[in-house]
């Protein structure tokens, strides 16, 4: 077998750099892992949430009647009953808790019932009556963006307009290609539905919520402003999070649940079917970007022009921070000095969109890398030579005029990607059940062609354009245990394994005990934008140092030495000058050391109106090489083999890179051939894991995954952020080797059977 | 909710188990869940489609959210937490986690149902075979290249213990 890691585990160790395996594994694989759906409490409801079922209508009006007359009914509450802020949101408060006259979106929540079972909460919403007046359906960026257009919300249709001018940006290159790109709406489809249990303090005072989300303190704020409190009488409290992608960083159940808890006095668990999910949150934008490349004879890039709309949906969410991460990563991890880019995020009748693993670059590789291998074409370079040719490099200055200062091994990602050997050729036999198609079987071995693409990407780590990122995290040392406490969610990333390697790593203990993950500490910001094991971890790190540094002060004192010439050493305090060595459990016998720690990135700055700044902190790289067989009879795809070498800055723990690195490219397969929220119109057609396809274990590719492990100084840990970059590039490399296959001038993904076998 | 109650019996992991004031509506998933307080079966897409809510019954591997719970009366009824006691992992759940096939965690009780179920059945299944017998369960974190390899693991720990 290949990892029999079991023996040389227990004799070595779980420090930083190696397997160490997650503290809540064994819990979760007997279902005794308490995730927030999970929770129950003494004399609970549940609550429901009634939804429009139009993207664009005036409310006529609203009766309650008939659902007050169920028995089993405690409360219903509209947008009046909210005693605060009207609307919330992460960047813009413009959302409403509950639609007042207008509601903008389908799935649009209106009011909210509690009641003694989720049965009685579904009749109860069917038994309020509302009369609508449909409204005309923006559900077009173009007319979003002309001014002619009424707007649908009073802060207009636009959510921002962003361009970058840089360089010289009226030269023309010997060789011009041109492409325009469409990109689908996904979703997370996290399989840990939205839950949350609120349990309300006596009289009303206070209120606390269990809830699955990425970023408890911004949870915090939002609710506490709605609900008209102090942000201290708001408590809240991680429950297991079943998965998040970015889905749970903005507000979606958790004010509701909180109101309902509130006015009935009774702890109120909500919980959502599948198909409410699908309504309940934020997802990738869908978007249309045009290039245009201009190179010189021997493909050295000299400038990129063109656009970028993305479509944010009904309200803000954070479209204006992903338009921005989509426009200033249009020029791909290529070295590049003219640029004239344009970018709009528009508001419309459609699904809101937001946060999604890759958050804005995902949409802008898709382009950028389909325009590197026509380039490659018009030059008759391979694929491989148009990008090394251009290859960014540290130091390299981006179209911001932001000078690259991460490690940039670019060049040496697509080096090492290109020599991981091809799979070998297909050999199918009729009714294979490895087929394109699968377990249909209706695929046939003689129309099957093997198509070879590829992609690389560049993605900023943490937030962006003078955001106050910080992370805060606790160390307390005492006989030996160390206890961590910190606000980090825990989404299933692995931060709990990682915590507890840095102190194993820095203090010589071997237990480390997490502290429950809350609001009784300060935010750890949020668990997205690969950046809690540079934030996070340098908090944790941190405080490790300050308790490390008191232990030293001890013992030196102790021994009648200078604290600065003792080291930790495994499990030992040592004199790097002398004979001294103790065992840290001794040397912290009757101690009790606590420490925090508030990390915090270096500064960066907004963009001006030609998109110039210092926006992005740091930059990670990746390449993908995919390897495809189509049917191109019947328009599937099997990917056979995604080939990758990836930026990681130090390697701290293998085994969760890895599961970063593969689940990264199965959610980039899923954009490329099968994931799309189907929007009519701004009517969602396929709210349900039937009709919204997502990867199976027949589905998942060979991955053959290259760590490029150079330490990146700029981090606390030498490690960069790990999962996003995965999931962005493989999306252009899967399609651009179903080009390869087909020939076919495939601009859109995911990539439909009818775009192979029915090109327009 | 006290039009169409119910009251019967189930047997849960071995135990007769009492099921009082229960709607008939309700899905096994739920009454495991809510009225029986065994929580480590999930509830994902409430379609038989991710099979997070795997639960043997009569040693057949089915979606809990698609069975009755008043029709389950008769069967023996087999859980996550009916595969091996707290604390005490059977060898699967064991693979899952040192092969870092868990991660977020929501499909893997799930998972490691299908996963007993398919070596009850085939002790040594070819790759594409376990790929066909997990492939009612979805997991959206790893990319199931972990659960691959903690399913060899697995087999190929079975097979040197003669089983």
């Amino acid at each position: 077998m290949k990892n029999s890691s079991t023996t040389t585990r227990s004799q070595s160790r779980e420090v930083l750099g190696t397997s160490a395996l997650r503290p809540d594994g064994v819990a979760k694989t007997q279902g005794d892992f308490a995730f927030s759906s999970d929770f129950q409490a003494e004399n609970m409801l549940w609550g429901a949430t009634l939804r429009s079922p139009h993207p664009h209508a005036r409310i006529v009006s609203i009766d309650p009647t008939d659902a007050w007359r169920i028995p089993g009914v405690e409360t219903i509450i509209f947008a009046d009953d909210v005693p605060g802020q009207a609307t919330y949101g992460l960047i813009a408060s413009d959302q409403p808790v509950f639609a007042q006259n207008v509601v903008r979106y389908m799935g649009e929540p209106i009011a909210a019932v509690a009641a003694d079972h989720p049965e009685t909460c579904r009749r109860a919403l069917a038994a309020i009556k509302i009369v609508y007046e449909e409204l005309p359906v923006l559900f077009d960026m173009d007319l979003a963006i002309d001014p002619s257009t009424p707007p649908i919300h009073p802060d207009g249709n636009v959510f921002r307009h962003q361009r970058i001018i840089s360089g010289d940006p009226d030269i023309v290159g010997d060789v011009i290609v041109e492409g325009t790109y469409d990109i689908g709406m996904q979703d997370q489809a996290f399989l840990g539905l939205e839950a949350a249990l609120a349990y309300p303090d006596p009289g009303g005072a206070g209120v606390e919520l269990v809830v699955a989300t990425q970023w408890l303190h911004e949870d915090r704020k939002q609710i506490a402003d709605c609900l008209g409190m102090a942000p201290e009488k708001v408590r809240l409290v991680l429950g297991g999070v079943g998965g998040a992608f970015g889905a749970r960083e903005d507000i979606s159940l958790q004010v509701h649940t909180c109101l309902l808890a509130l006015r009935t006095g009774r702890p109120v668990k909500v919980q959502y079917s599948r198909e409410e999910s699908f309504f309940g949150h934020v997802h990738r934008h869908p978007g249309r970007i045009h290039l245009r490349h201009h190179a010189d004879r021997n493909g050295k890039l000299l400038k990129v022009e063109g656009w970028m709309k993305l479509d944010g949906g009904a309200y803000a969410s954070t479209s204006s921070a992903v338009l921005l991460n989509g426009i200033t990563h249009l020029q791909g991890p290529y070295a590049c000095d003219n640029s004239r880019l344009e970018a709009w995020a528009t508001r419309t009748n459609n699904p809101p969109c937001g946060a999604m693993r890759g958050f804005g670059v995902v949409q802008a590789c898709f382009a950028h890398e389909g325009q590197m291998d026509k380039l490659a074409v018009a030059l008759g370079l391979s694929p491989v030579e148009v990008r090394l040719r251009n290859a960014m490099k540290t130091g390299d200055k981006l179209f911001t005029g932001q000078v690259v200062d991460s490690v940039a091994p670019v060049a040496r990602c697509i080096r090492e990607t290109d020599a991981i050997p091809l799979p070998a050729e297909p050999a199918y036999g009729t009714g294979s059940l490895e087929l394109p198609g699968g377990s249909g079987r209706t695929s046939d071995p003689s129309h099957i062609r093997r198509g070879i693409g590829w992609g690389v990407s560049i993605k900023n780590l943490m937030y962006s354009e003078g955001f106050d990122d910080s992370a805060e995290a606790r160390c307390t040392l005492a006989d030996g245990v160390a206890t961590l406490k910190f606000a980090t969610a825990e989404v299933g990333q692995g931060f709990v394994v990682l915590a507890q390697q840095i102190a194993r790593t820095i203090l010589g203990v071997d237990t480390v005990v997490l502290d429950a993950i809350d609001t009784q500490i300060g935010s750890a910001g949020s668990t997205s934008a690969s950046r809690q094991t540079w934030m996070s971890g340098g908090a944790v790190d941190g405080a490790c140092r300050l308790v490390r540094e008191r232990l030293f002060e001890q013992v030196a004192h102790v021994h009648n030495l200078n604290p600065l010439q003792l080291a930790v050493e495994g499990t030992d305090i040592v004199d790097t000058l002398g004979p001294l060595r103790v065992p840290v459990s001794e040397a912290s016998k009757g101690l009790r050391i606590e420490e925090t720690f508030l990390h915090r990135h270096r500064p960066t700055e907004e963009l001006d109106e030609n998109g110039q700044g210092n926006c992005h902190v740091a930059f990670a790289f990746v390449a993908h090489r995919a390897v495809v067989d189509v049917d191109t009879e019947l328009g599937l795809v099997k990917v056979v083999q995604i080939a990758t070498a990836q930026d990681v800055g130090q390697v701290l723990n293998p085994l969760t890179l890895l599961g970063q690195i593969e689940g990264g490219i199965a959610q980039g397969l899923g954009l490329a051939v099968m994931e799309e929220i189907v929007v009519d119109r701004g009517v969602v057609k396929n709210p349900s894991f039937t009709d919204y396809l997502l990867p199976t274990a027949l589905d998942a590719p060979d991955v053959v995954a290259i760590p490029i492990e150079e330490y990146e100084p700029l981090a606390p840990l030498g490690a960069k952020g790990v999962g996003e970059p995965p999931c962005i590039s493989v999306t252009p490399a899967i399609v651009a080797a179903i080009r390869n296959a087909t020939g076919r001038d495939i601009t859109r993904t995911p990539v439909r059977p009818q775009d192979i076998c029915l090109p327009t | 909710m006290t039009d169409t109650t119910g009251f019967y019996d189930l047997v849960v992991n071995g135990e007769r188990r009492q099921v009082r004031d229960s709607w008939v509506g309700e899905s096994l998933l739920y009454v495991l869940r809510e009225r029986l307080g065994l929580m480590g079966s999930k509830g994902a897409c409430e379609q038989g489609e991710c099979g997070s809510c795997t639960v043997l019954l009569d040693d057949e591997a089915v979606c809990s959210c698609l069975v009755l719970g008043a029709s389950a009366v008769g069967s023996d009824v087999v859980t996550i937490e009916g595969l091996a006691p707290h604390g005490a992992p059977t060898d699967v759940q064991l693979a899952f986690v040192e092969h870092g096939a868990v991660q977020c965690g929501f499909c893997t009780p799930g998972l490691v149902v299908a996963v007993h179920h398919l070596l009850e059945r085939n002790p040594d299944p070819s790759a594409i075979e376990t790929r066909e017998a997990l492939s009612g369960n979805i997991c959206r974190c790893t990319g199931y290249g972990r659960i691959f390899a903690a399913v060899e693991t697995v087999v190929a720990l079975r097979k040197g213990a003669g089983k």
